[in-house]
């Protein structure tokens, strides 16, 4: 397998093992107010997906020809340093990007902006999307691996979200003490749900 | 909102109820994000609780002065660079003055950006109301939220490595008695079912409607 088994391992392990939002609770807020059914978790999840897959190698040009110790080398100011900028920068870069592809989904498809519509300006705030870009800064991924990374951490967040709208859309049948109902059960359902991704630690497809 | 008195019963009402009948994390479900990643162990968990007191208190107070300048279209972009601004100020003090505890606390200093809460006060309280009662606001908010996280840390710390502090509480005996350290608590899972059964005291005490 050698070489696409390592980044089908890597796809993998950002899918299952390091879920974005099961094993670093990022994007929780929207995870738990648009989950109550499976159509909108859905979409929301392929928004999700579509954002971090693009937006996650867009910051890391970003870091890599402007913000990193030395980045600047190609302006001829090698000596500049810039990292302390990246918070402010990488979302400055998202809420733009996201206003971007609001209006050319706008323009070019109107059943997908209805689709999609709502749901973007949620993203921009969603600690998933900034969170990657970090996680990306911080691991020191290269441009390939953070396209993987930004794809897998999307598509764990999606089947994270459905997964939880189904139950809850059983859920609601069921008799659960008062105190309990609404946000305390759907953090119990999470953990739950946590371990069971937890299950894959230790897959590897390398060999 | 009632002006002059410095602390009269509006404004103490707009500092205390974070704390238990709005609590940003337990009611208004806001900030759990970071509330459960850094909660592993105590001291992060309240290094992190007064990092978000101070970012709130201070774009509050900001926002709330630049209020009547702030167009409203474009009113989500300036508060957000007003709160990255403060985090990037946070993030260089930790790592001047604490820096492995900024290496604990990794990217989720960062995260305070998109902290819900934060976003949260200032669209909520801060656009609307005077210095005063925003700064009030921000600290309850901030306290609040600094009070769950400690509480789930300290539980985790406890439960999932018997300390406090980074201080061993359960005795020696116990362990050879046979009582072991339940590593779930120190993973993913033990945040989320814990906040949860904190989730559920909070609202038998404090009943909520359900939407």
């Amino acid at each position: 397998m050698g070489d696409i088994g390592n980044h089908l391992n890597f796809i993998i392990e950002m899918i299952f093992v390091k879920n974005i939002l099961l094993s670093f609770f990022l994007g929780m807020c929207t995870y738990l107010a648009c989950s109550k059914q499976v159509s909108t978790a859905m979409d929301l999840g392929l928004a999700v997906i579509f954002v971090l897959t693009l937006a996650t190698p867009l910051n890391w040009a970003l870091g890599e020809f402007l913000l990193r110790d030395g980045a600047l080398a190609w302006a001829g100011l090698p000596g500049v340093d810039l990292s302390f900028l990246n918070f402010i920068a990488f979302i400055a870069v998202i809420a733009a990007f996201v206003q971007i592809i609001e209006m050319f989904i706008e323009k070019f498809s109107a059943g997908l902006y209805n689709k999609l519509g709502v749901y973007l300006p949620l993203i921009t705030v969603n600690c998933a999307i900034l969170g990657a870009s970090l996680f990306m800064w911080e691991r020191e991924y290269t441009l390939v691996q953070s396209v993987e990374f930004g794809f897998a951490s999307g598509l764990g967040w999606a089947i994270a979200i459905m997964a939880l709208a189904a139950i809850r859309q059983k859920l609601r049948y069921s008799n659960i003490p008062v105190g309990l109902r609404g946000l305390g059960i759907t953090m119990l359902v999470t953990g739950l749900i946590s371990m069971a991704f937890m299950a894959f630690a230790g897959m590897n497809l390398a060999q | 909102m009632a002006s002059g008195e410095l602390f009269s019963d509006e404004n103490k009402k707009v500092f205390t109820d974070p704390f238990s009948d709005n609590n940003p994390i337990t009611i208004q479900v806001l900030g759990i994000c970071s509330a459960l990643a850094v909660t592993a162990k105590l001291q992060p968990s309240i290094v992190m609780g007064l990092a978000v007191i101070a970012v709130v208190c201070g774009s509050n107070i900001i926002v709330s002065l630049i209020r009547k300048l702030i167009p409203g279209q474009v009113r989500i972009i300036i508060e957000m660079i007003v709160v990255a601004t403060l985090v990037i100020l946070v993030d260089q003090l930790l790592k001047a003055f604490a820096y492995d505890m900024s290496l604990q606390l990794s990217v989720f200093v960062g995260l305070i950006i998109t902290n819900c809460i934060v976003l949260g006060r200032l669209e909520a309280f801060a656009m609307g109301n005077k210095v005063w009662p925003s700064l009030l606001d921000g600290l309850g908010n901030g306290l609040g939220y600094a009070f769950i996280i400690a509480l789930v840390g300290f539980a985790r710390e406890l439960l999932g490595s018997g300390s406090v502090m980074g201080v061993k509480v359960i005795p020696a005996e116990a362990y050879e008695l046979g009582y072991s350290n339940n590593g779930m608590m120190v993973l993913a899972p033990g945040a989320f079912i814990l906040l949860g059964l904190i989730i559920w005291v909070q609202r038998t005490l404090s009943p909520q409607e359900e939407s």
